[in-house]
């Protein structure tokens, strides 16, 4: 198990959808949160590591960190 | 001792499955060891996608509809009530009606609900095909739209029927060229990933098409707010899109009565993809829209689902190990102008194809849109 510094305000467990499931589920939990919230975004789809960056960059949210877990990525987002 | 099984759901899961168990259970039904109930809040079955014809005037909402009576075999007992809690420990389904039904084996195809109200403004400033009577006020619009920006929004997702948007507005361009209208009306597609389509192939073939056809295309568009009065469609990436006909895929939920039941923590219920036996609960099953698996929510995925949840009740009701499972099938045609369509066919784990869009396929549509109601009968 990888380490973090960062310590999530939610989790979001993607883990087991197919793309585009773990990005729409970030989105939708950016949707409903205030500014500074930080998101763990649990995904087990290998395109989730450059669809949200791509979506973070687009939309102005920040990508903290990535952790490879052994069968998934933490992807740490914090929202602007 | 008579086995019970309750199918909830008079949609295409719910119907193909009470014929098909009235199939596979013939004989235990006629000696009385198994019973069949239907339990739907609607008497009619609604053949939801019919309504994606009716803003261009060539269905109507009628001929979505057909008595669940009509359809439904008379070995299936139906009742027109609304379940309104789920007691899987007692096995017991409360009903709105008053009183309860006990059941030995469930089966849960209630559908996704559609929720515009979830985006401020979209109620009131935009118009959509996923129900009868937003097919039929957008007909009317779409009759007196001769001029101005229509602006396809896809907000919701998951939602019902993945290729209709990208259906809606190849036919709207066509629709409007054969009107000599197209000039004067801009077509805007929206999408909220980086491309047109969650399905990379059609993402690509409609890209092409859309180009081709002068229909714009924005993606990484989520909108997050109508405003009816200036005409104008807001997303969360800080984009703004003038409109003049809003056509908006509205946000879907799943059910109150999965989250409450604990079949499921956001409405869609947990369920094993192959078997579509739900996670936290014995003898309840899941399809159609409401199970959440990795395919499309599709009146194919509920078709053929109820073709293995058939196959596995009644194994169980005959004390036999059930073996058939669902291998994520789905088929969707796809239309791409007023006379042509193709159409794409996959399983779990696998990319389609795009064929070439043609005539033969587009009255394919039509002719299985017909053919339908024997589908539902289980016949098809």
């Amino acid at each position: 198990m990888s380490e973090t510094e960062h310590e999530p305000d939610v989790t979001v467990d993607s883990r087991g959808a197919t793309c585009p499931g773990p990005l729409m589920d970030l989105i939708g939990k950016v949707k409903e949160s205030d500014p500074g919230t930080v998101i763990e975004l649990q995904t087990s789809d290998d395109g989730s590591k450059s669809d949200v960056p791509e979506w973070l960059d687009e939309a102005g949210h920040d990508l903290l960190e990535v952790v490879d877990h052994d069968d998934y990525w933490s992807m740490y987002v914090e929202t602007n | 001792m008579t086995e019970h099984i309750v199918v909830v759901g008079g949609g295409t899961g719910g119907t193909v499955l009470a014929n098909r168990l009235a199939e596979k259970l013939g004989p235990e039904i006629e000696r009385g060891d198994a019973r069949v109930t239907l339990v739907s809040d609607d008497p009619d079955h609604v053949y939801k996608p019919t309504f994606l014809y009716v803003p261009f005037g060539k269905k109507t909402v009628e001929d979505a509809k057909r008595p669940l009576s009509d359809l439904v075999d008379r070995a299936v007992d139906i009742e027109i009530d609304r379940v309104t809690g789920i007691d899987t420990d007692g096995k017991r389904l409360s009903l709105r009606d008053g009183g309860s039904m006990a059941y030995d084996q469930l089966a849960l195809a209630l559908g996704a609900q559609l929720v515009p109200e979830e985006l401020p403004g979209l109620a009131e400033g935009g118009h959509h095909f996923y129900g009868p009577d937003g097919a039929d006020a957008l007909r009317d619009e779409m009759a007196e739209f001769t001029e101005g920006h229509l602006v396809l929004s896809v907000i919701g997702t998951p939602h019902m029927c993945p290729a209709a948007p990208v259906e809606f507005v190849m036919m709207a361009d066509a629709w409007f060229r054969e009107r000599g209208l197209r000039e004067d009306v801009e077509i805007t597609y929206t999408y909220p990933i980086q491309r047109a389509h969650a399905i990379q192939n059609v993402a690509d073939w409609a890209s092409e098409a859309f180009e081709e056809r002068d229909i714009n295309v924005e993606t990484f568009f989520n909108a997050d707010e109508v405003d009816p009065e200036d005409g104008v469609l807001h997303s969360m990436e800080g984009k703004e899109l003038d409109y003049d006909l809003l056509v908006g895929i509205p946000p879907h939920k799943g059910s109150d009565l999965v989250t409450e039941a604990g079949l499921g923590d956001d409405g869609w219920a947990d369920v094993d993809k192959h078997t579509l036996e739900s996670d936290h609960a014995e003898d309840v099953y899941v399809l159609g829209d409401l199970a959440d698996v990795p395919t499309s929510k599709a009146g194919s995925v509920a078709h053929y689902e109820a073709g293995a949840v058939a196959d596995r009740i009644a194994s169980r009701t005959r004390g036999q190990t059930p073996t058939a499972t669902y291998d994520g099938k789905t088929v969707c045609f796809i239309e791409s102008g007023m006379d042509e369509a193709t159409f794409v066919e996959f399983e779990y784990g696998s990319t389609p194809t795009v064929r070439e869009p043609s005539k033969p396929v587009h009255w394919a549509k039509l002719g299985y849109n017909e053919s339908y109601w024997l589908t539902a009968r289980g016949l098809l």
